[in-house]
């Protein structure tokens, strides 16, 4: 019997039209372009003192929070980023106020060296309604747009699509910045990801996907979450370079984050950014840490710490001992202030609960 | 016996279609694969496709023929060795799908527009269909602001998936509307992400089927910003698609999401009915600075109604009157509103004066519309095209309860689907879904007259 079907109308195919090569229309992967070889950055007397001083800002800050969270002055989830510091120090310092930012819910370290008053984003730890977030988002969720700080994400993953957007948004307004999108190798896993960064190839958007490998999701090693625990590898489906730097040595960090950022901003597309680190911290504060061997973490600290590890190369620009027990003192009372200014402030008035639901009314 | 060739349904909401091109003629020998002719809708241009082996016996509905309804026999077929055997009992899919349109088709014809009790169509106005009229809506935004684009699955190159964005990729270009490859999740997160940077993300979504994928970004990223960030980062994005059941597409295509995304602080939540509401909330939508989730229905994007002529804005969070009556009110949205008016014309040749409200935006709830009438007629049905549960119904009769109590002379009735996910089968969706004669009926028990 004769039988109907409907096809939609295909446009006709050409004489001598074979599938196989209608398949390689893309190029040939090994003639992609590729970020320059980093080197490790050699920086100025200034830019020395300045990364040392944005990690000690932020160590000093999240050792204080730890204190606040301990005093029940902070509460629910707070995740520190102690150990990691040399990663947005790198980065963060190879952009420019052009550029946007966007993270997990361990950001407190980057809204710091994203120029961000740290008794605002104190104050919003201890939920006052002189927060950053009015007190209403907690240390999970903050933002500035004034400094182009686009979050503070709850959701393990959900910053990289949404980075991806921040980066359409620089390539359709023409306006010469890029995104930095931060998130962990427990994020690397989220399946969204791979959706960002499917279309970030396809559209080439200026963004960094920059993996902190902090080798624990949680409590779960790489190696028991990650079938490929190359984070920067993971880009290559994608056609998207992978970069990977020691992110426990500042300038190293910062070498390849230019050479990141200049790729990227050059209109080369993404760039799948691993940043070999340890958090010397649980995950949050309720963290039993049954998962690794206090011997691990104190052997990390002696021998990789960031802070410590950049002494050497301060010694040799002749920055002296003298200059920086000031940059030390000079933190220790930012921070203190922070502190005092947070406990302080009051809490949000209760008629901050209805306020900023709807930006308009209908 | 030839066999018979019959009008397709490229669609499963498809009426009927124009018969655009032959591309055969009668004895012509056609093999399995051939294109026999290209059929042509408001949504789709198809070729029509033969399956088996046989001759072209003769050709019934000339090509450029408009409006050939579907299962209307267009040519016949002789097939090899079977001349005799009459097959057309045995005639597959197709023109078993034509025959009985079911809920929305062959009432379709747009209900005549009561006049508003906010005057919306005091104007000169324009016969359009309701994917015309959100067309429009865009196109017209789009002009107004280079921030508004839109993106989504199949919306340029192929014009639309049902054409609602047909046209805007040869005006605005390809920088402003963006094929997505199948990735709802992602691009959701996408365009919430370009909205935090300052732009005016329109995402479509094939259908509200798909955004359960993106949901998370819809919710937690989109909705929560404003408030988590104390007022300072705004996610201005239009999440926009069809919503509900389309027409035997089984479970996991045929879903009402409105009162889940109307339950979430921090979301506007729109579902027009008309093609003058789908027009004036989506431009409105479009320009909100608040994110919004805007419900459009397959089944409603072919209706034609009058829409005001030039710029035409609908203010969101007001509910509209369809229709003044003073027995019994009778609130719905979308497609439902179309039922609650058949019903209360039905109603009116019995003596019942119906009221009919299209509540038009689920979230804010414009309560004291629904309020204000039931004080008059103190008698309330909501009909909802949706399941019972924790449905929009369920939160109108909240309300009655809490804010209305003293006004009823009847228990509050609910109109919906059926509690269960929806069939496949003809019969059983039909009975699955909502009807004009279940509106009928609970109208007639609030007001005793069962």
């Amino acid at each position: 019997m004769l039988f109907i079907g409907v096809v939609p109308i295909l446009p006709r195919i050409e004489e001598g039209f074979h599938l196989a090569k209608a398949a390689t229309k893309k190029a040939p992967t090994e003639q992609l372009a590729k970020p320059a070889e980093p080197k490790r950055h050699a920086a100025t007397r200034e830019e020395l003192l300045r990364l040392y001083r944005e990690m000690l800002l932020i160590r000093r800050f999240e050792e204080k929070a730890g204190q606040l969270y301990g005093l029940g002055l902070i509460g629910g989830f707070c995740h520190l980023y102690i150990g990691q510091e040399a990663v947005a120090a790198g980065i963060q310092t190879a952009l420019t106020d052009k550029d946007s930012v966007i993270t997990g819910y361990r950001d407190h370290g980057h809204m710091l060296l994203c120029g961000i008053d740290p008794k605002l984003v104190m104050a919003e730890l201890t939920g006052r309604e002189a927060g950053i977030s009015r007190g209403k988002g907690g240390s999970m969720h903050m933002f500035s747009v004034e400094h182009k700080f686009y979050g503070g994400h709850g959701i393990v993953g959900a910053q990289v699509p949404l980075g991806a957007g921040l980066a359409f948004a620089h390539k359709y307004n023409e306006d010469g910045g890029i995104c930095v999108a931060y998130f962990g190798d427990g994020a690397a896993n989220q399946g969204q990801v791979y959706e960002a960064f499917n279309m970030a190839a396809l559209w080439k958007l200026p963004i960094i996907f920059v993996v902190e490998n902090n080798r624990y999701a949680m409590g779960t090693a790489v190696d028991r979450s990650s079938a490929e625990t190359h984070f920067w590898r993971r880009g290559e489906a994608f056609r998207i370079p992978g970069m990977v730097c020691n992110g426990m040595d500042v300038l190293e960090v910062r070498g390849a984050a230019q050479a990141a950022v200049d790729f990227v901003r050059a209109g080369n597309g993404p760039v799948v950014f691993e940043a070999q680190t340890y958090r010397y911290r649980g995950h949050s504060m309720s963290d039993p840490a049954k998962y690794r061997s206090r011997e691990e973490v104190q052997q990390v600290r002696e021998k990789s710490d960031p802070i410590e590890g950049l002494k050497h190369d301060l010694e040799t620009a002749g920055i002296t001992e003298e200059e920086l027990k000031a940059i030390d003192k000079e933190i220790r009372s930012i921070v203190n202030e922070a502190a005092d200014f947070a406990e302080t402030s009051p809490e949000p008035d209760p008629s901050e609960l209805y306020t900023d639901v709807l930006v308009e009314r209908y | 016996m030839a066999t018979e060739l019959k009008m397709p349904a490229l669609s499963p909401t498809m009426e009927e279609g124009t018969l655009a091109k032959w591309l055969v003629k009668a004895g012509d020998t056609v093999r399995s694969g051939d294109i026999l002719a290209e059929i042509e809708t408001d949504k789709a241009t198809m070729e029509f496709e033969a399956v088996d082996e046989g001759t072209v016996g003769e050709i019934l509905i000339a090509e450029g023929t408009d409006n050939v309804k579907v299962g209307t026999v267009i040519a016949t077929i002789v097939s090899e060795g079977e001349s005799a055997a009459p097959k057309a009992a045995l005639a597959p899919a197709p023109s078993a799908v034509a025959q009985p349109a079911p809920v929305a088709a062959p009432q379709a014809a747009a209900p005549v527009l009561a006049p508003a009790a906010t005057s919306d169509l005091s104007e000169e106005t324009q016969r359009l269909t309701v994917r015309e009229a959100l067309r429009d809506a865009m196109a017209e935004e789009m002009r107004a602001d280079p921030r508004v684009f839109v993106m989504g699955e199949e919306v340029a190159e192929y014009q639309g998936a049902y054409k609602v964005t047909q046209g805007l990729l040869d005006e605005f270009g390809a920088k402003r509307v963006i094929d997505t490859p199948i990735t709802e999740y992602g691009f959701a997160g996408i365009g919430t992400g370009a909205a935090m940077g300052g732009l005016r993300p329109i995402v479509e979504f094939m259908t509200f089927n798909f955004a359960m994928q993106a949901i998370d970004h819809i919710i937690n990223s989109a909705a929560k910003t404003n408030y988590m960030s104390g007022g300072q980062m705004r996610c201005p994005i239009v999440f926009r698609g069809p919503n509900g059941a389309a027409s035997r597409v089984g479970a996991q295509h045929s879903q009402n999401y409105a009162p889940w995304y109307a339950s979430v602080p921090g979301l506007v939540v729109i579902a027009p009915y008309d093609a003058a509401d789908a027009k004036g909330l989506l431009k409105a939508a479009i320009r909100s600075q608040d994110p919004v989730v805007f419900l459009e229905n397959e089944l409603v994007y072919g209706r034609s109604f009058d829409v005001p002529l030039g710029e035409h804005i609908v203010p969101i969070g007001k509910a509209r009157t369809m229709r003044p009556g003073k027995d019994v009110t009778i609130v719905s949205y979308s497609i439902g509103v179309g039922l609650a008016l058949e019903a209360a014309e039905a109603l009116a040749g019995e003596g019942i004066d119906a009221e009919v409200i299209d509540l038009r935006t689920l979230r804010p709830l414009d309560k004291g519309a629904v309020l204000e009438s039931l004080s008059r007629t103190n008698r309330l049905v909501i009909v909802e095209e949706g399941w019972p549960s924790c449905s929009i119904a369920s939160e109108i009769m909240a309300i009655a309860m809490e804010d209305g109590f003293d006004y009823l002379d009847a228990p509050v009735a609910r109109v919906t689907n059926v509690d269960v996910p929806l069939p496949y089968a003809n019969n059983l969706e039909k009975l699955a879904l909502v009807t004009t004669a279940s509106v009928i009926e609970a109208v007639r028990k609030v007001c005793y007259r069962a």
